[in-house]
């Protein structure tokens, strides 16, 4: 859906997102609070599908940009501090943005099972460092004794989670903006055109190592952010953002929902964490099994995730229902 | 002297003691239609390869335009303007052709990194996109996946890329391999109306395609040029005949 041939134009669904996220708001006040942490994990899901489904980086080291992120605005609030979460994001931001530009120009000169690998032993070095500097990060406790100062001096995180869900809300929406431009773009394009056939970029003339660069480090600012809204919402960092486990459990997400579809970042999250709250109250032992099961359905019977299902039965139900008209022509003839 | 569009000086490539270029000195003249040909395993694949810049020699020099591009690489010498073609089709297959081309086109333009407005709101790229497919009959199957065009018109794809590029000097890796032969007329019309300024190698087995198209001919056999000339050199050339053209036929 993105490059030369398609309309850029939004779309009446792509405003459901916004439209379910604002009911949910008003319907589902006891939920706000998972609903923050949803969105920011949709924001996460986002700069990983950027990566992963458009430009075909594959990766298992996502967590080290949302960690990083986390525990930036964490130690800032918690060790020194500063408590304004524009502050904070901006930090987490360029903290990110640091670690993906350094450790993607090593890295991306390699590909399939090699990048693999070095990313998942980015995220690991993370995470051992976050464990073991513990007179900065809490260790394995954890970092506690975050704060965040009201937005703009007006609007005070509370209780219920309403000032946390409408604050996370309006950064997805801006990363949702600069993702959704940056695909429709000829930049968007050409990292198609690498996902495609990186052997061709280069035959074009394409640059194709400095994009990727560039691309992975745009993904991992968004990372660095949405890991800073989490520390924000949950007032609390713990090593849990870092290492294989999230990493795994995001790009289960992405896929549940759909690869390379912008969208399928929204529906995976939404999908798998609201299973996850659901199978973990009911099955507190099992609840994996759920997710697993979920996942296998999934990569079986429905290889472009949720939303590529829903594409094939909308396709089944038009080709049948233009089936049934022309039919119906013929024997009105 | 005129610099050559594309020269070679010297080049040699040996994998271990396996030597697969042996001091190749060739030359491509501005606006050439030349064609190298040669035996399987006569080293012209490793040739073109070294060419484009996705082998590195173990000696000697590649000049385009006079420049030295032995070092550059790939996307670099593309950028400096040499062109080429793949002998399998190297395409991005669940693209639309328009894409295809339009790709090309915004890399040589620098429009390739820009990152706010639409792509398809780009009408320079497009329309140039959507003209240079008219000129190659190409237009109706502009928003065609290429994955779903017959073979043929894969191949003027692949054509088509690489003109999009506006490249002075053009490799053509067997333009017409694996072509049913009622489309190989069509590959060679289109090769025939190239623009004259393009200096063109092209890379042959089709031994009716290379005499009717090409002004001369080099014989690589072995790793080594073994003779160049004009078409009627070529055919008349006992060597030649020997060792190629006599094999080929026999």
């Amino acid at each position: 859906m993105s490059g030369y041939t398609s309309n850029p134009r939004i779309r009446w669904q792509e405003s459901l997102p916004w439209i379910l996220a604002l009911g949910a708001f008003f319907l589902m006040p006891e939920y706000l609070s998972l609903g923050a942490r949803i969105l920011t994990y949709i924001l996460w899901a986002l700069s990983l599908d950027l990566i992963l489904g458009y430009a075909g980086i594959i990766t298992l080291g996502h967590s080290a940009f949302f960690g990083l992120g986390a525990y930036t605005a964490g130690i800032l609030s918690a060790r020194y501090g500063v408590t304004d979460p524009f502050l904070q994001l901006l930090a987490a931001a360029a903290a990110a943005a640091l670690l993906g530009i350094s450790t993607g120009a090593v890295i991306l000169r390699t590909k399939a099972l090699t990048l693999l690998m070095l990313t998942l032993a980015i995220t690991s070095i993370v995470l051992e460092i976050a464990n073991k500097a513990s007179w900065l990060t809490g260790g394995a406790d954890g970092l506690s004794g975050v704060t965040v100062a009201p937005i703009l001096g007006l609007f005070k995180f509370d209780l219920f989670g309403r000032t946390a869900f409408l604050y996370c809300l309006v950064a997805l929406f801006l990363g949702w903006l600069i993702v959704r431009r940056l695909i429709y773009s000829p930049f968007g394009a050409m990292l198609t055109g690498i996902r495609e056939n990186t052997t061709r970029m280069h035959a074009v003339g394409a640059p194709v190592y400095w994009r990727l660069v560039l691309v992975y480090t745009i993904s991992a600012t968004m990372a660095g952010i949405a890991g800073a809204l989490l520390t924000q919402v949950n007032q609390f960092v713990g090593l849990n953002v870092l290492g294989l486990e999230p990493s795994g459990d995001l790009l289960v997400m992405l896929i549940l929902g759909g690869v390379g579809r912008l969208y399928g970042a929204f529906v995976g999250p939404v999908v798998y964490l609201i299973a996850q709250d659901y199978l973990a109250k009911q099955y507190p032992e099992y609840w994996y099994f759920g997710i697993g099961l979920l996942l296998i359905v999934v990569v079986l019977f429905a290889r472009g995730g949720i939303l590529g299902l829903i594409d094939k039965v909308r396709d089944k139900w038009l080709q049948a229902l233009s089936r049934h008209r022309s039919s119906a022509k013929a024997s009105a003839r | 002297m005129a610099a050559s569009a594309l020269e070679t000086q010297k080049l040699c490539k040996s994998f271990g003691a396996l030597s697969v270029a042996e001091d190749i000195d060739f030359r491509l003249a501005p606006g050439a239609r030349h064609a190298l040909i040669g035996p399987n395993g006569a080293g012209k694949t490793t040739f073109v390869n070294m060419l484009t810049g996705r082998i590195a020699p173990s000696s000697g020099r590649i000049l385009l335009e006079g420049h030295d591009i032995t070092k550059a690489n790939q996307a670099a010498r593309v950028r400096r303007g040499l062109g080429r073609t793949f002998q399998i089709t190297t395409l991005f297959r669940s693209l639309p052709v328009l894409d295809n081309v339009a790709l090309g086109i915004a890399e040589r333009d620098g429009v390739a990194r820009r990152m706010w407005k639409p792509a398809s709101r780009h009408t320079e790229i497009t329309d140039e996109a959507l003209q240079l497919l008219a000129t190659l009959g190409l237009k109706d199957d502009a928003r065609t996946p290429v994955q779903d065009l017959p073979y043929g018109r894969q191949r003027l794809v692949e054509i088509a890329i690489a003109l999009g590029l506006k490249p002075k000097v053009l490799l053509l890796d067997e333009p017409a391999a694996g072509v049913p032969s009622q489309d190989s007329g069509r590959i060679l019309e289109i090769l025939g109306a190239l623009p004259s300024d393009i200096a063109i190698l092209i890379i042959e087995h089709d031994m009716d395609l290379v005499f009717r198209f090409a002004s001369r001919i080099t014989v690589l056999v072995a790793g080594e040029i073994l003779v160049e000339g004009t078409p009627e050199e070529i055919a008349s050339d006992s060597r030649v005949r020997a060792v190629y053209l006599g094999e080929a036929h026999g």
